[in-house]
């Protein structure tokens, strides 16, 4: 890449981006801080009360139950995931026509909408007219994911696994694919062990890609609504409401708002904070 | 062992096609068939769940509205985002880096943050209920995925291209109208492409946004599943229909894919 000119009137440029992104962004996010800092009874009329939302949010123990399944689901997604899309990218043929085959089919899942994804998931695990749900019970296993926490956990990790494990794959597959044949030619001539080539070759090509996979599946996972709302409802119980189903059971179903804001701020502080890590792990490599 | 390599990828689709398959036997079963009996296919084949949905108006509604406001978000999203693109891929300038980042944070922002402020931010500004706001507010994470991915593809582009055309005597808009933007064709397609994608697949903003003039589909079968029983064939017939926009457009893009989801960076 060629060094960039200096030129400030290319701010001009970025205006049209600037001005609808921040329409949408800071407008709701200031929405967002005014509603955390004050108590209203309706009618719009508000009352200061400085941080006790925030107090209140970050010593309630619904949120501290919230947060934790929300940091285990994103963590066992993610074990499973990144090495499951790698094993299957290194697996893939290399060229032909099978290449576009794998390629349209694995994309699929990609391009449902979130809600059908729940609702095709929910269907497919019903135990009396789902076809996994049958299996499951037919192997001798009571299972429904409509009463047991666990069988509702087991089915929402699967659910995302089936759904977004192509994503790493598509990005493992990319990145090795730009590994030119002459590296495992040289391999071949040294007589490297399949263990050698994927750890001194592919791996540390694939280095930036999981990079971004493990970027966007964290913030994806991390916001994840859609999907186990529409297959579990959060429940049963609580057992698997994440986050955001938490967030909007507070805005919108008690519409308290005070508590509801400031959680968002803090929710939203914790996916910023995060993901900042990743992404200056991410430009470093990009620079080298 | 490597004889054997083309099972995981075979056993891998063999997976992600059994709950799309499923869906897709639901759709052909009437309701009695699917609450009666357990059958791998349908045993009693009917195509009524399709004709509903296609003779009523407030299903078919549904899928004008999603794809109106899809359309509208794309079209914006990625018009606004090419010129931003190109100051970021060749430019050099007060505040570049931390604006990039500040983009990309609103890709990270939980939706569920702002579905609230949304809904009064336009209703506000007159636009709750039309297709105007789900396409705007979609905007929010679509403009710097487009941004992001337009940059990618621009920076693989070198710089003498813009150069020479200088050269040439072309004045900027049209070196960037005549020459730039045919050469980053495949970039445009593919942000086009990813902003339709994750409008179409979102729906909590979109569901939050509309209330019945545009109403998009997938908000459509939620409430056809609380309010009307539980016509489950017709769920599936009307989830079925939502595969098959991505699936149409996905053997395009088949070889980008990877580098859209990566914002460009592959």
């Amino acid at each position: 890449m060629a060094a960039k000119t200096t030129n400030q009137k290319a701010w001009f440029f970025i205006i049209p981006v600037i001005a609808l992104v921040a329409f949408n962004a800071l407008i709701p996010l200031m929405t967002v801080v005014n509603y955390s800092v004050q108590e209203t009874f309706g009618n719009n009329v508000f009352f200061w009360e400085g941080v006790k939302w925030f107090e209140q949010v970050l010593h309630s123990p619904r949120f501290h139950a919230s947060l934790l399944r929300q940091f285990a689901f994103t963590f066992i997604i993610l074990a499973i995931e990144i090495p499951f899309g790698v094993a299957v990218a290194l697996s893939m043929p290399r060229q032909g026509p099978w290449v576009s085959v794998c390629l349209v089919l694995m994309a699929l899942p990609l391009l449902i909408p979130w809600n059908v994804v729940g609702a095709m998931w929910n269907i497919f695990a019903l135990p009396d007219i789902g076809f996994l749900g049958r299996v499951i019970n037919g192997m001798g296993i009571d299972y429904n994911f409509t009463q047991q926490p666990v069988a509702a956990w087991f089915t929402t990790i699967l659910m995302d696994v089936w759904h977004w494990t192509s994503l790493v794959v598509l990005l493992a597959y990319a990145g090795l694919r730009s590994i030119p044949d002459a590296f495992y030619q040289a391999a071949k001539i040294d007589g490297a062990k399949p263990w050698a080539v994927f750890r001194y070759i592919q791996l540390p090509k694939l280095k930036r890609v999981l990079t971004i996979a493990v970027l966007l599946r964290f913030m994806d996972s991390f916001m994840i609504y859609t999907e186990p709302f529409v297959l579990t409802g959060g429940g049963p119980g609580n057992s698997t409401t994440f986050l955001s189903i938490d967030l909007v059971k507070i805005a919108l179903g008690q519409f308290d708002l005070g508590p509801a804001a400031a959680m968002s701020l803090i929710y939203f502080l914790i996916v910023l904070l995060l993901c900042w890590v990743f992404y200056t792990l991410m430009m470093k490599d990009e620079e080298q | 062992m490597s004889k054997y390599k083309w099972l995981v990828p075979t056993l891998y689709i063999a997976f992600l096609m059994l709950p799309i398959y499923w869906l897709l036997n639901m759709s052909f079963k009437t309701t009695n068939e699917i609450l009666g009996a357990f059958t791998l296919w349908p045993q009693d084949f009917t195509v009524e769940n399709y004709v509903t949905i296609f003779t009523d108006p407030t299903w078919y509604n549904g899928y004008f509205n999603s794809i109106t406001y899809v359309v509208l978000n794309a079209s914006i999203s990625v018009t606004v985002a090419l010129p931003a693109a190109y100051a970021f891929s060749r430019y050099r300038f007060l505040g570049d880096k931390h604006l990039f980042f500040w983009l990309l944070t609103n890709r990270m922002a939980p939706p569920a943050v702002f579905a609230l402020p949304f809904f009064q931010l336009y209703s506000a500004v007159g636009l709750f209920d039309t297709p105007f706001a789900v396409a705007l507010a979609h905007g929010l994470f679509n403009i710097p995925l487009a941004v992001w991915i337009l940059e990618g593809f621009m920076s693989g582009v070198p710089k003498e291209l813009d150069e020479t055309a200088y050269v040439d005597g072309y004045s900027f808009w049209r070196f960037f109208i005549r020459i730039f933007l045919p050469t980053i064709a495949a970039g445009i397609g593919v942000a086009l492409f990813f902003a339709f994608m994750f409008s179409w697949v979102e729906l909590l903003l979109a569901k939050t946004l509309t209330s019945v003039a545009a109403k998009p589909i997938a908000a459509t079968m939620t409430r056809t599943a609380s309010t009307a029983g539980y016509e489950l064939g017709l769920l599936a017939a009307a989830g079925t229909l939502t595969i098959v926009p991505g699936a149409f457009v996905i053997y395009f893009v088949r070889n980008y894919i990877a580098k859209g989801f990566a914002l460009g960076r592959v």
